[in-house]
């Protein structure tokens, strides 16, 4: 138990009268970095709102740091960021991210940390409705890392953001996960899953990898991990195709 | 855990009431229309001021009440909408926090609204009821409290701005028909007058109309006013039930 900060098990999710995720297992030890990666519709945003406590889920269980998911305890500890920025377009930068640091009980000094991170010190006074799409999402960032909480789950944090920027922000995210935080983060980006220290695959709703980045490569055989997905998607394609026919 | 927090509370009203002083001109909007409104209301009752001084103080209470409906019930739909209420969610912050956060910060815009256009009809207008100009504006107050309990409640039941405005009508206009401001509800129809007796603005009315008639505060006031109190805790919780940490 003790290693693991989120244990998923035999998770299925309903949204409407679909089921968009079909008894997912999984496993997120403490201090790691994790990717999670899947096209669009693919069921990662519903699974880290299970992680956070704000889906509801029709069977399975989800654990973090030893509590269920949601439990009034985690809200100190778990960070989440939406995958489109959910922060006020009438605040400026400061005030979002010190409304969220209040709520965290975190002071001012959390607040000044937060904004240098994501790199929008410059930008704090500025009203978030002015501010471009990238910075916008860098704002939202920043007011969950302003929790300090122990588990941080991101949804896209790094889209849209330009290429020097994003890799300060894996470089952060590596400094936290080295300090012990927890991070599990979603992409569409696979050059960004080298960053990881294991990746979720995930298609249609199945977990159909989980294993570290050069584990994926070397099963595969393929020298990237574009490759190395697409051939494990077509692998488990062909068996479908054997099992039904 | 506590279901309410100080410093939540405290930390969303702070909010609330930046996100308002960020917005001019809706502060401005919230300040002057009464006024002007119950200055229309002079000129047009000019020939017959008893008619004003019914009208008129009834007025002064049930514009807060109608201005924080609306009000409340977009800004909450926003909150649901943009993806803030889920992610407040994931926080400590409890549902009361955000409701009485709202609650506190629209109450004192209320009282600022009410406290202006009291003046202005009071000097300007020549408005006199025979009872304190404060009391009016504490019936004021607790109207607004109302509406902004009320508002919460339907922002639950509308998916889009549009439907939002909607809810206008359908919550306040036959409140406002039959709160007594029209037609004396003791002149209605009985069961007009039972739908009536179930409308808290009607008791809204009927407290304006007591501190215009008596000197002193009234039994029946201070009834009245427990009553819209009663009501609007009544709106918040049923509105706290709507909030769902868990949505599909």
């Amino acid at each position: 138990m003790g290693k693991s900060a989120i244990t998923v098990d035999q998770l299925v999710v309903h949204r409407g009268r679909r089921e968009v995720l079909h008894g997912l297992t999984a496993q997120v030890a403490r201090g790691s970095v994790t990717g999670l990666l899947g096209s669009s519709g693919s069921g990662k945003t519903t699974l880290l709102r299970a992680i956070v406590g704000v889906q509801v889920v029709h069977s399975g269980s989800v654990t973090v740091l030893g509590h269920p998911a949601g439990s009034p305890k985690l809200r100190r500890r778990v960070g989440y960021l939406t995958q489109s920025p959910s922060i006020y377009p009438d605040l400026t930068v400061r005030e979002n991210v010190r409304y969220f640091a209040t709520l965290y009980g975190r002071g001012d000094d959390a607040v000044t940390e937060a904004l240098k991170t994501v790199g929008l010190a410059d930008a704090e006074r500025q009203l978030v409705s002015t501010l471009s799409g990238g910075q916008r999402s860098r704002a939202s960032l920043a007011c969950a890392l302003v929790g300090q909480p122990d588990v941080l789950i991101l949804d896209e944090p790094t889209v849209g953001q330009d290429p020097v920027l994003r890799d300060e922000l894996w470089t952060k995210f590596r400094e936290l996960a080295r300090a012990g935080t927890t991070l599990v983060i979603s992409s569409h980006v696979m050059d960004e899953a080298e960053h990881c220290d294991r990746l979720l695959l995930i298609r249609d709703g199945y977990l159909i990898a989980d294993d570290s980045p050069a584990a994926i490569k070397s099963a595969t055989g393929a020298d990237n991990l574009d490759t190395a997905f697409l051939s494990m998607i077509r692998a488990r394609q062909a068996e479908a195709s054997l099992e039904v026919g | 855990m506590a279901v309410m927090s100080g410093r939540i509370l405290a930390g969303t009203t702070h909010r609330i009431m930046l996100q308002l002083r960020h917005d001019r001109r809706t502060v401005g909007l919230l300040l002057v229309v009464p006024s002007l409104f119950l200055t229309l209301l002079y000129y047009m009752f000019d020939a017959n001021g008893m008619v004003f001084q019914r009208v008129g103080l009834v007025m002064l209470g049930l514009f807060p009440h109608v201005m924080m409906f609306l009000i409340t019930s977009i800004v909450m739909l926003r909150e649901r909408q943009s993806g803030t209420l889920e992610r407040l969610f994931t926080t400590p912050l409890g549902k009361l926090d955000l409701l009485f956060g709202y609650g506190v910060a629209f109450s004192i815009v209320a009282a600022l609204q009410g406290t202006i256009t009291a003046l202005v009809a009071h000097y300007l207008l020549d408005l006199d009821p025979a009872g304190h100009l404060g009391l009016v504006i504490v019936v004021a107050v607790a109207n607004a409290v109302l509406g902004v309990a009320l508002g919460l409640l339907c922002s639950a039941f509308a998916r889009t701005e549009f439907q939002a405005v909607q809810f206008m009508p359908v919550v306040v206009l036959p409140q406002a028909l039959l709160c007594g401001l029209f037609v004396p509800r003791d002149d209605m129809a009985g069961w007009l007058q039972a739908i009536s007796d179930v409308l808290p603005m009607s008791y809204a009315v009927d407290a304006l109309l007591e501190i215009g008639g008596h000197a002193d505060p009234t039994t029946t006031m201070w009834r009245d006013l427990a009553i819209i109190g009663g009501a609007a805790v009544l709106a918040l919780i049923l509105g706290a039930a709507t909030l769902r940490r868990r949505t599909p």
